[in-house]
């Protein structure tokens, strides 16, 4: 375990270290002065030399790339040249809670459909339930959710008035309704076939046989015995799709014009803001690693068969 | 290689797949043809008209500016295939060649090539194509393509790695190796046709997802501006959709039956060709 550990780290350590200097590179492949493409061809010489200091495009390379990684490892994602003394970190901090809100929120909307829909259909497999959530995972998967999002908002805030119009300045769990559910269906959608096939094949297995014949009643036999051990796919699926919620949530953050790291990044990249655009893709990038991090350490919690050397 | 891909499995694709074809063979028909079928030239706005619902005039109504939605869609939906074709070209191109390689040779060049892929996949979905047209300013539709290219090769590569992994012990390799063969003839000539079956399936999906993904960009601000894109108009109906619903509504079905249809074929292309899938629904 000790071994695995160490050695799964250190892949991960390398992958954040090819993160931050692939994002380094990017953003210093820009053709052109990057700082007449912030403030204009016209803006005033002193204004030029003052970003140019402080984006530190008057220093070497190499300085420029030890500096970048200085700030990474502090935590700070460097000093905004716009707003003196606020850090990229101190912007993530006031975006991240209302991202993370909207990203549990699909997760667990995604959860709630797939576990009954994708249960259901591995009981009965080929029969209508079966064949009506397999079209239903087929409509989550291939309907935008920049699509669903205005449509949901149609049908429910215009024509049933049911739910509030987003930006309306109603926040809570109602406000919370749509854009969860928005950015839950494709990966419900996803969850729902895994689960039903990696239900199928525990289903076949010898244990489960066993259990029946021993008299489990039913539902421990599904759910003790077979859903625990279909587990490890869709956790893998859970940890892999992470990332698309994530990403999820800056195109349904547009949508409904909520506030987060989308939005922050959106308007980063309007505003040609070096710094926010680097932090926040960074920021997204290692959340991604860490969680997938965390997915291969809970394989072993949920399946002790797994030994990691 | 045709018979070796079919063997044994299942012969037809599949009600719903056959679905999927007359779909994705509309849109290529539309994509072709559509251009010369629109109402309006590209370009022509009637700024008295802005955001007027659908009409005899304009069948689908008009945009922000005035321009028809029909003439849009329809040369959207050349950009759509154009994106979804050559992305995954592209993508597919460079993953199995590299992964070919990369599980052949094992060692340095696998270890290296593997914790690039590894990399480049610790941006989830968009982003890294996000970055990528960040700095080029005017996305073109080539800078579409490139970026969204850049960001996709890399689950090809582990794909046909993991096969040729698997592939590379067999008999027919070691006899390949044992009659003189050059390693690029048994690489590409001997094992890669063997690994196909599950690329094709992939690449399949993969056209969906290049689709949504252009999609994705263009409502973001992000896509083509030389382009009209289906997504962009999205973007526009998304702000507008209190006013008219229809500048959302049309484009969006676009999207969906195209990604719809062509996920039907992936379904019916995976039951046919990939053997884990087929053992899967015979343990069922």
């Amino acid at each position: 375990m000790t071994r695995f550990l160490v050695r799964r780290l250190f892949t991960s350590l390398i992958v954040i270290l090819g993160v931050v200097t692939l994002v380094f590179g990017v953003l210093r492949a820009v053709p052109g002065d990057p700082v007449e493409s912030i403030l204009g061809e016209e803006a005033l010489e002193v204004d030029k030399e003052k970003l140019r200091e402080c984006l530190r495009l008057d220093k070497s390379l190499p300085e420029q790339y030890g500096l970048f990684w200085k700030d990474v490892a502090q935590g700070t994602f460097g000093e905004l040249c716009d707003e003196r003394g606020v850090t990229v970190a101190d912007k993530l901090k006031t975006s991240i809670p209302a991202t993370m809100e909207l990203a549990l929120a699909g997760l667990l909307v995604a959860l709630l459909i797939a576990f009954p829909l994708g249960i259901a259909a591995s009981l009965r497999p080929y029969s209508w339930v079966d064949n009506t959530s397999a079209v239903v995972a087929l409509l989550g998967i291939s309907i935008p959710n920049f699509w669903l999002g205005p449509m949901l908002l149609i049908l429910f805030s215009l024509t049933l008035k049911a739910l509030p119009n987003p930006g309306a300045g109603v926040t809570g769990l109602t406000a919370l309704i749509l854009p969860a559910f928005t950015l839950g269906t494709a990966l419900s959608a996803k969850l729902t076939r895994m689960l039903r096939s990696s239900m199928l094949e525990v289903l076949s297995q010898d244990y489960i046989r066993t259990a029946r014949a021993k008299g489990s009643p039913e539902q421990r036999v599904v759910i003790k015995h077979a859903l625990r051990n279909a587990m490890i796919p869709v956790i893998t699926i859970i940890g892999l799709q992470f990332g698309a919620l994530l990403t999820g949530a800056i195109i349904v953050e547009k949508v409904f014009a909520r506030p987060g790291l989308g939005t922050l990044l959106l308007d980063g990249i309007e505003q040609r803001n070096y710094l926010i655009v680097q932090g926040s893709v960074l920021f997204i990038s290692f959340s991604y690693v860490v969680v997938n991090l965390l997915t291969d350490l809970v394989y072993g919690w949920i399946d002790p068969r797994i030994r990691y050397d | 290689m045709a018979r070796s891909l079919f063997k044994g499995r299942r012969k037809s694709l599949g009600g719903l797949a056959n679905v999927g074809i007359g779909i994705i063979g509309a849109v290529l028909l539309l994509a072709i043809i559509g251009p010369l079928l629109s109402p309006y030239e590209l370009g022509f706005v009637d700024v008295t008209r802005q955001l007027e619902s659908p009409s005899g005039t304009h069948w689908l109504g008009t945009d922000e500016n005035g321009a028809d939605v029909l003439t849009l869609m329809l040369h959207g939906s050349r950009v759509a295939v154009i994106v979804g074709v050559s992305v995954v070209t592209i993508c597919s191109t460079i993953g199995c060649f590299l992964g070919a390689v990369s599980g052949y040779f094992g060692g340095w060049i696998d270890e290296a090539l593997m914790r690039i892929t590894e990399i480049l996949m610790a941006f989830p979905g968009i982003l890294l194509a996000i970055l990528l047209i960040f700095i080029t300013q005017e996305p073109t539709l080539l800078a579409v393509i490139g970026a969204l290219s850049v960001s996709g090769w890399a689950g090809y590569a582990r794909l046909v790695r993991g096969q040729v992994l698997l592939e590379r012990e067999k008999e027919y390799v070691e006899a390949a190796r044992a009659l003189g063969f050059t390693r690029a003839k048994i690489i590409f000539q001997e094992v890669l046709p063997n690994v196909l079956a599950p690329v094709i399936v992939q690449a399949t999906f993969g056209v969906a997802g290049a689709i949504l993904a252009e999609a994705s960009l263009s409502f973001l601000g992000l896509g083509p501006q030389d382009s009209p894109s289906w997504g962009a108009l999205l973007d526009q109906g998304a702000s507008y959709f209190l006013l008219t619903p229809h500048l959302a509504i049309f484009p969006g079905l676009a999207i969906m039956f195209t990604v719809l249809g062509i996920n039907f074929v992936g379904d019916g292309l995976r039951d046919m060709l990939d053997p884990r899938h087929v053992t899967r629904k015979e343990s069922a």
